[in-house]
């Protein structure tokens, strides 16, 4: 029921944008939204986009992920080191 | 696809399961909720919490629009196909849900009543517009996610001057939900398990913004962390709560800022407002009555509202004695204390609102996590 797709625009009519989910085309409803602009990105829910989705910010949050990653994984590397010396 | 299988990525996983252990003070326990039957499914399918240490406990929330529905709306929506012979539109999800005298949607279709499944209100519009002869009403249900579709599609019957359709308006509000939770008069019954934050909704948030939660984060302190609906944003989100946490802090912060504002999407917030207002209260499934927490369709456009043209009453309908889910939603028991579970109540035959949808604790814990019991 909650389940919304971000989603690439391909082409826009009046208050219809075609969208493109994995190669199928369908037609979604710009009734909730300003300033879309074909090839943005939309979350789609029940037929609507309902937000455009910022790609920068999708990029830094994967960024963040990686480096949260490697920050536990050195802190754990420091810990077995100072585990073998003692 | 792009911006979904990112965010499953099983090595990030690693890391940020690392990192959470490293975060989690092992000589304290955290309790957070997850409002969402988005999250809640994440976390069942994706095995989050066999991710999480041991102290960090997930706890789902009511957020899942189809398990909240109480048994009298459905009713309502069956005696208006059946009774009073409209072309009743529905989303699919809530074809199954059961309903008074052994019935449900797709039971009372199966008896002759008109009933389509639609993907969206637009189909509902569509519906009307072309069998100008019969009534047509679109079943409306759902947060504030779903809610500004039904509004759009009413002020277009307006535009068009629609005399053949209406909506049976059942949209409730998350912020009214939560703060049931956390005041309710049944926390005294049931007690309740110390609730140490809340991870926020994905999609309602992008219409709401994350603004209306600052209000929980200051009156209640609680930290709220808006995540988005993938396993990756999960975690992201609950060591950003840990966190929080540890520092004896209770803000809201925003892990979802890919779709997410503080102010949200204004045009489907004045929307909603032109067309709808507050009910003073609402009934949900497993929170019984909730007050300022549904909406109902505005005076002027009471010719779009379904309760008024058609003599369909709410009849409040009892859950069954033995069903745990009030108690499971405030995170005092879990699916598998109930006594119903896996063996009365299933999925294929669901007793109460959790076993509903896919979405609910009771069903994710059936598909999902059934056989972690047994290890
Ligand atoms: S298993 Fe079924 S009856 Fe038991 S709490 Fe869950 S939904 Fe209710």
């Amino acid at each position: 029921m909650c389940l919304a797709l971000p989603c690439k625009v391909v082409a826009i009519d009046g208050d219809t944008a075609t969208i493109d989910v994995s190669g199928m085309k369908k037609d979604v409803s710009l009734a909730l939204v300003d300033d879309v602009a074909v090839s943005d990105w939309v979350i789609v829910h029940v037929g609507y986009a309902l937000t455009k989705l910022d790609p920068e910010e999708a990029e830094r949050t994967l960024a963040l992920f990686a480096e949260i990653g490697r920050e536990a994984g050195e802190q754990a590397m420091q810990e077995t080191d100072a585990r073998e010396i003692h | 696809m792009k911006y979904i299988d990112e965010f499953r990525d099983g090595d990030l996983a690693a890391g940020l399961s690392a990192a959470i252990r490293q975060a989690a003070d092992p000589g304290r326990r955290y309790h957070f909720m997850e409002f969402c039957g988005g999250h809640t499914h994440a976390i069942s399918r994706y095995g989050v919490s066999d991710l999480l240490p041991d102290g960090v406990r997930m706890i789902h929330g009511p957020g899942c629009p189809v398990c909240v529905l109480p048994v009298g709306r459905v009713d309502m929506a069956i005696r208006l196909a059946l009774d009073c012979g409209v072309t009743l539109c529905t989303y699919g999800d809530t074809l199954r849900v059961p309903a008074s005298d052994g019935l449900s949607l797709m039971k009372a279709k199966a008896r002759g009543g008109d009933i389509r499944m639609v993907y969206s209100s637009a189909d509902a519009l569509k519906i009307a517009q072309t069998n100008p002869a019969k009534q047509v009403v679109f079943f409306a249900i759902g947060f504030e996610t779903t809610t500004p579709p039904t509004a759009v599609a009413i002020k277009q019957a307006q535009a068009l001057g629609l005399a053949n359709f209406s909506v049976l308006c059942c949209h409730v509000l998350t912020p009214s939900a939560i703060s049931n939770i956390l005041e309710s008069p049944e926390v005294r019954q049931w007690g309740t398990v110390p609730l140490d934050g809340f991870i926020g909704p994905a999609h309602v948030s992008t219409i709401i913004g994350s603004r209306p939660y600052e209000f929980f984060a200051e009156e209640y302190r609680k930290p709220v962390v808006i995540a988005g609906f993938e396993p990756l944003d999960v975690m992201q989100a609950i060591l950003m709560l840990i966190r929080q946490v540890n520092a004896g802090r209770a803000v809201v912060e925003n892990e979802f800022s890919r779709a997410v504002t503080r102010d949200g999407n204004v045009k489907a917030q004045n929307l909603v407002a032109e067309v709808f207002e507050l009910r003073r209260q609402f009934e949900w499934r497993g929170l019984n009555v909730v007050p300022y927490s549904g909406l109902r369709i505005r005076r002027e456009f009471a010719g779009f509202d379904a309760e008024r043209r058609f003599p369909v009453d709410y009849v409040p309908v009892a859950d069954n004695r033995a069903c745990e889910c009030g108690a499971i939603l405030r995170g005092v028991r879990k699916p598998q204390d109930c006594k119903l579970f896996g063996t009365v109540c299933t999925p294929e035959n669901p007793v109460g609102s959790c076993m509903v949808s896919s979405e609910g604790a009771c069903a994710a814990h059936y598909t999902y996590g059934r056989y972690r019991d047994f290890q």
